[in-house]
């Protein structure tokens, strides 16, 4: 075990020595709990380490060097759009004014949030094309859910009860299906067409009096622009049905195409991905849904307006009836929400338009770079990201997608996005994104054409890789079989603690 | 990799075996594969009547989950209580101790609607 | 572009590598009909000039006020060590953690933050993690109808009113949603009305899958959760508890006194205000719900040299995996809330989440008293622990006058539930460990210059408006 390079950590709870810690917080008088009745208190105190603050932050600290992030290498994570996250977002979010503003504090007192939030919806609206914004949901999946409840609201609206299907392509991401669940439609899944793109035919028919929504992701999440995305929505349109387009791939885009113009009724925008804010292990993001006119009346509340003294404030409870109403408490994820508005602003209208301009280019240039080793499925201009497949090399090496992908972190390298979308067989979602420069993009595929010869030469190699990682492969049916998903000592103690 | 003569198979990889009234069901060693390590097993609840065709469980592996489909319909007399602690017997031994559940056949005539081993094989082999 | 590594000559690469002359060529495929209208936003702004304009828009944020602010967000003591560690970009740039050898940092997290909140809460499962306290809320209400196969939750009034919001937009499908009473008046006034729960619980056609109480409730009571809880329990209901995490180092927790399931708001621990999120919502369940609950779990195993390391597990739940018939459609969570969380659990200690929630007690009951001595008393006369409602005649414009003074007095209840006459003069104040005894002289003090027609004092309007020092009061976060 290396003396300076990253180590596995024992946990809190093996740091734990009775008696450590303290001096955070004054002691509080001794009768301070003695009014509360005796059957409402805790009888056995939680388990918490006792720790002594250097042992906390070497914890953090050790552990935190476990991980890839973006601030320590290039991530090609396909449909995740895992770009720079610019230093001045965060400085923002925690400019006390912003960082210590309660929620419920009254709109007057809360003016230089609440502009922020009112030019970032009017921002996020004219990037869409959309009539109007919600900041409210808390993540792209909760925007989703945002979106399908209007569009039930709207056909309800109209006595249109008979709606309960929503159309996805079979490459959609799983949280269009899971959102249409959740909302109490079912899904229809449709087939795409052999160049990649939604199948329209297959789509128009399809459609019918049943049909509540299409769920469309442009570009696709192969990476293709849906060229007939207009007869598309045309048809979904005549049919009755309304048009969703989920926004994860906005980044090739911005500038280019605004969905709103085009006839989309409503979208999400995963500011996570587009917008810069950081990914912070899985979460937090903050998921804003754009809508054209038809679904403005059904939007959640509450919205910030602006009266016509110009100050802001927030709508109240009960304001607009129409409203599909709340997703969740207060009103979003505006520390996120911070950090987008400095990225859009930073950029202006210019700058977001090269950031599409230069994800495509990069995209492009890094296919180029891989199409004479990899198989290159949909071999047309791709815009941000594309699919690439190790089907062939499987087929003559046994080398899967999985094992290249483990062997590129021995290069230092994130693995790209596998086996999504699930239609191409041995299959590399890579997104390079904008802020990657020509030399790490070479390096990159210098890495998958060594790999890919590796695989030729000495498959076990790339088989058996990850070698230089913290750890090798885990064990995953084990945990799955016999979860242990708490610390307790016993259950702890089978495995000894690390140093 | 050939499967078991005496049985009978349904397209979507389920076997069963007819003793007498009951019929015992569980997936085929060819689904098992696919699915990988199989982590977990969602049966009925003894008593519940299933419909031939119709889910009647859930099979989770790693990175899959894929429904069960009832081979005939009848009610449940019984569930392998031992795949709740080790879901692992699917892929160990899919034809034995792997087994899921024992249904009371309601018309035994519905087995003929099935596939028998070699038209199985054939399934699996056209891929 | 301010962060775009590409000079001209590296474009004119990559174009000429492609045979192409221009970038415009690779949008071909966008329709002339289809393409965007141009961009109508700002210029490009520099990094020194947009700092300028973000920080005269947090100093027109009134941050500055003596506040008695909580309603379901407190400010408190967050040591240092929790932000500092979080801006490490190994944590805030990293991408969720499907890449075990390269995520046990995240991975470790994680699971001690199940762990962690799993002593808090008193239960088996914690999921790590949801967006807030209402979207858990509603998380747990549709895993009680999963698990028991029933369409109908019953919620107590004494749930925050954004979750019962809440509640109510994700039930509007086929799922049907009560609201239990609460007692108006008498010693339980302000808690869940047990008779008329019983009731509820009763009606045979529609019978119900969980029931839904908050301890402390909205206005800062003590529930009877075990009472709650069996009643629930013998209708063949889950129950959930709503808690707030702090509050659990003196109270009883969800496990002790029979929840099934535990949902609630998780920033007071460690995750600053800013006006409503991000916040880590807490979701946790007995074991015998594994299979029901949503969101990411981490588990302990082993890898291939047997080191002890860690794993996404049973994520066959997931939507990447089992879309349409998915527990949920959650896919972005919480991550580096609940890692705040984490650090601030480790930081702090037992002793000192038990002094946190004992000092916000002691502080309530100096406030309590205060305000009595100026003649303004409660509007329930039962047990609380650091949050309560008083009665103030027109308690809109007197919080008015009160913030034109300088002081945050808590919240206008009447703004949050208008149809409960009940509340209708109410006022929802808190204590932390962060209120000082001098601020809650200033409030009784202000709150008796206002109630006695006195004019407002000068200074005490505290500093100017746009004053960025003012607006740091410190250590309250």
């Amino acid at each position: 075990m290396s003396v300076t390079g990253p180590r596995l950590q024992p946990t809190l709870f093996e740091r734990s020595r009775p008696g450590r810690g303290g001096g955070k917080i004054p002691h509080p008088p001794k009768d301070a709990l003695d009014r509360l009745p005796a059957e409402a208190r805790r009888t056995t105190p939680p388990a918490l380490p006792e720790m002594n603050e250097p042992d906390v932050v070497r914890h953090y600290v050790n552990l935190s060097q476990l991980n890839f992030a973006i601030d320590t290498g290039f991530y090609p994570l396909g449909s995740c759009t895992m770009k720079f996250n610019p230093k001045l977002n965060e400085w923002a979010a925690r400019l006390p004014g912003f960082a210590n503003l309660h929620p419920l504090t009254p709109d007057e007192a809360a003016q230089g949030t609440l502009q922020l939030l009112w030019e970032l919806e009017g921002a996020l609206a004219e990037i869409s094309g959309m009539q109007a914004v919600s900041l409210q949901p808390a993540a792209g999946a909760q925007g989703e859910l945002t979106g399908i409840l209007m569009i039930r609201a709207y056909h309800r609206s109209r006595g249109d009860t008979d709606r309960d299907e929503v159309l996805v392509p079979d490459s959609s991401h799983g949280t269009n299906p899971a959102t249409a669940s959740m909302a109490g439609f079912r899904t229809i899944t449709v087939r795409s067409a052999a160049d990649g793109g939604v199948d329209i035919e297959a789509f128009k028919a399809a459609l019918g009096p049943r049909t509540a929504a299409v769920m469309i992701t442009n570009p696709s999440t192969l990476g293709l622009f849906e060229s007939r995305i207009g007869e598309l929505l045309e048809a979904v349109h005549a049919a009755g049905a309304l048009a969703y387009m989920d926004g994860a791939n906005l980044n090739a885009i911005l500038g280019r195409f605004k969905p709103g113009e085009v006839g989309f009724d409503v979208m999400h925008f995963n500011v996570h991905k587009t917008f810069s804010t950081p990914h912070g292990g899985g979460g937090p993001g903050a998921g804003p849904v754009g809508v054209g006119e038809a679904l403005v009346p059904f939007l959640p509340t509450p919205r910030v307006l602006r009266d016509d003294d110009g100050a802001f404030r927030l709508e109240r409870h009960g304001e607009r009836p129409t409203s599909i109403g709340r997703l969740r408490s207060f009103v979003g994820n505006t520390g996120v929400l911070v950090r987008a508005y400095t990225y859009i602003r930073a950029h202006g209208a210019s700058g977001l338009r090269e950031v599409s301009d230069d994800a495509v280019l990069a995209a492009n240039y890094l296919k180029h770079r891989l199409a004479g080793t990899f198989d290159v499925p949909y071999d047309r201009p791709c815009k941000h990201e594309f699919v690439a497949s190790a089907a062939s090399l499987k087929a003559r090496t046994g080398v899967r997608t999985l094992d290249i992908a483990k062997r590129l972190i021995d290069f230092g390298f994130h693995p790209p996005t596998i086996y999504f979308p699930l239609i191409v067989e041995e299959g590399m979602l890579i997104e390079p994104t904008e802020t990657e420069s020509v030399e790490t993009l070479d390096a990159f595929a210098e890495a998958l054409i060594t790999i890919a010869a590796e695989a030729e030469a000495t498959p076990e190699t790339v088989k058996s890789a990850p070698q230089t990682a913290p750890v090798k492969r885990l064990d995953e049916a084990a945990a799955a079989r016999h979860p242990n998903l708490r610390w307790r000592p016993m259950a702890g103690a089978e495995v000894p603690c690390p140093d | 990799m050939s499967v078991p003569k005496d049985l009978r198979y349904t397209r979507d990889h389920e076997w069963v075996r007819l003793d007498a009234e009951e019929a015992t069901v569980g997936i085929t060693a060819y689904a098992a594969d696919q699915l990988g390590d199989i982590v977990f097993v969602e049966l009925p609840d003894e008593g519940q009547r299933l419909d031939q065709a119709r889910p009647f469980g859930v099979v989770e592996s790693v990175k899959a989950v894929s429904d069960l489909f009832a081979p005939v319909s009848g009610e449940v007399v019984a569930i392998n209580a031992a795949l709740a602690a080790g879901p692992e017997l699917v892929n160990s031994d899919p034809y034995g101790d792997g087994w899921m559940i024992r249904v009371r056949v309601a018309d035994a005539s519905q087995l003929d609607e099935l596939l028998d081993g070699e038209a199985y094989d054939a399934l699996v082999a056209a891929g | 572009m301010p962060y775009g590594p590409h000079t001209s000559a590296d474009r004119e690469h990559m174009l000429s590598t492609l045979g192409l002359a221009s970038v415009d060529e690779l949008f071909a495929d966008i329709p002339a009909d289809l393409r965007a209208s141009a961009l109508d936003l700002p210029d490009p702004e520099p990094e020194l000039e947009l700092a300028a304009r973000l920080q005269a828009l947090a100093g027109r944020n009134r941050t500055d006020l003596v506040s008695f602010l909580g309603a379901g967000v407190y400010r408190h003591w967050s040591p240092p060590a929790v932000d500092q560690l979080l801006l490490r970009g190994e944590w805030y740039t990293a991408y969720t953690p499907y890449q075990p050898e390269v995520s046990q940092g995240t991975l470790q997290s994680i699971y001690e933050y199940e762990s962690l909140l799993g002593e808090l809460v008193d239960l088996d499962v914690v999921s790590a993690s949801h967006y807030d306290g209402a979207a858990a809320t509603a998380e747990a209400a549709l895993m009680a109808c999963r698990a028991t196969r029933r369409e109908r939750v019953l919620v107590s009034r004494g749930v925050h009113p954004h979750y019962r919001q809440t509640l109510a937009t994700y039930f509007g499908g086929d799922l049907e949603l009560d609201e239990v009473p609460l007692h108006s008046d008498g010693d339980a006034a302000g808690t869940t009305d047990l008779a008329a729960l019983e009731r509820m619980l009763a009606d045979p056609d529609r019978a119900v899958a969980g029931v839904i109480a908050a301890n402390p409730d909205f206005l800062g009571l003590i529930e009877p959760m075990r009472r709650i809880g069996e009643l629930a329990h013998a209708a063949g209901a889950l129950f959930v508890a709503v808690i707030e995490p702090v509050s659990l180092a003196v109270l009883a927790p969800p496990g002790a006194y029979g929840a099934d399931i535990a949902a609630g708001e998780g920033q007071p621990l460690g995750i600053p205000p800013q006006y409503g999120g991000p916040y880590l919502g807490v979701l946790a369940s007995t074991d015998a719900l594994v299979r029901q609950i949503p969101g990411r779990l981490v588990g302990m195993t082993t890898d291939l040299d047997g080191q002890r390391a860690f794993v996404m597990t049973l994520r066959a739940r997931e939507q990447d995996i089992r879309r349409d018939k998915a527990a949920s459609n959650i896919c972005t969570n919480q991550a580096l809330l609940a890692l705040a969380a984490s650090i601030y659990l480790a930081d702090i200690g037992p002793h000192g989440l038990r002094d946190v929630a004992a000092i916000g007690a002691a502080r309530a009951a100096e406030l309590e008293t205060a305000l009595a001595g100026v003649g303004v008393a409660r509007l329930h006369p039962g047990p609380y622990l650091n949050e309560f409602a008083i009665r103030v005649p027109g308690a809109r414009s007197v919080h008015r006058k009160l913030l034109e003074r300088g002081v945050l007095a808590g919240l206008v209840l009447a703004d949050i539930e208008p149809d409960d006459p009940n509340l209708a003069d109410g006022l929802l104040v808190c204590a932390t460990e962060v209120t000082t005894p001098a601020e809650i002289v200033q409030f009784a003090e202000t709150l008796d210059g206002v109630l006695e027609g006195r004019p407002p004092v000068g200074v005490e309007a505290g500093a100017g408006e746009d004053s960025q020092t003012a607006a740091s009061v410190g250590s309250a976060r």
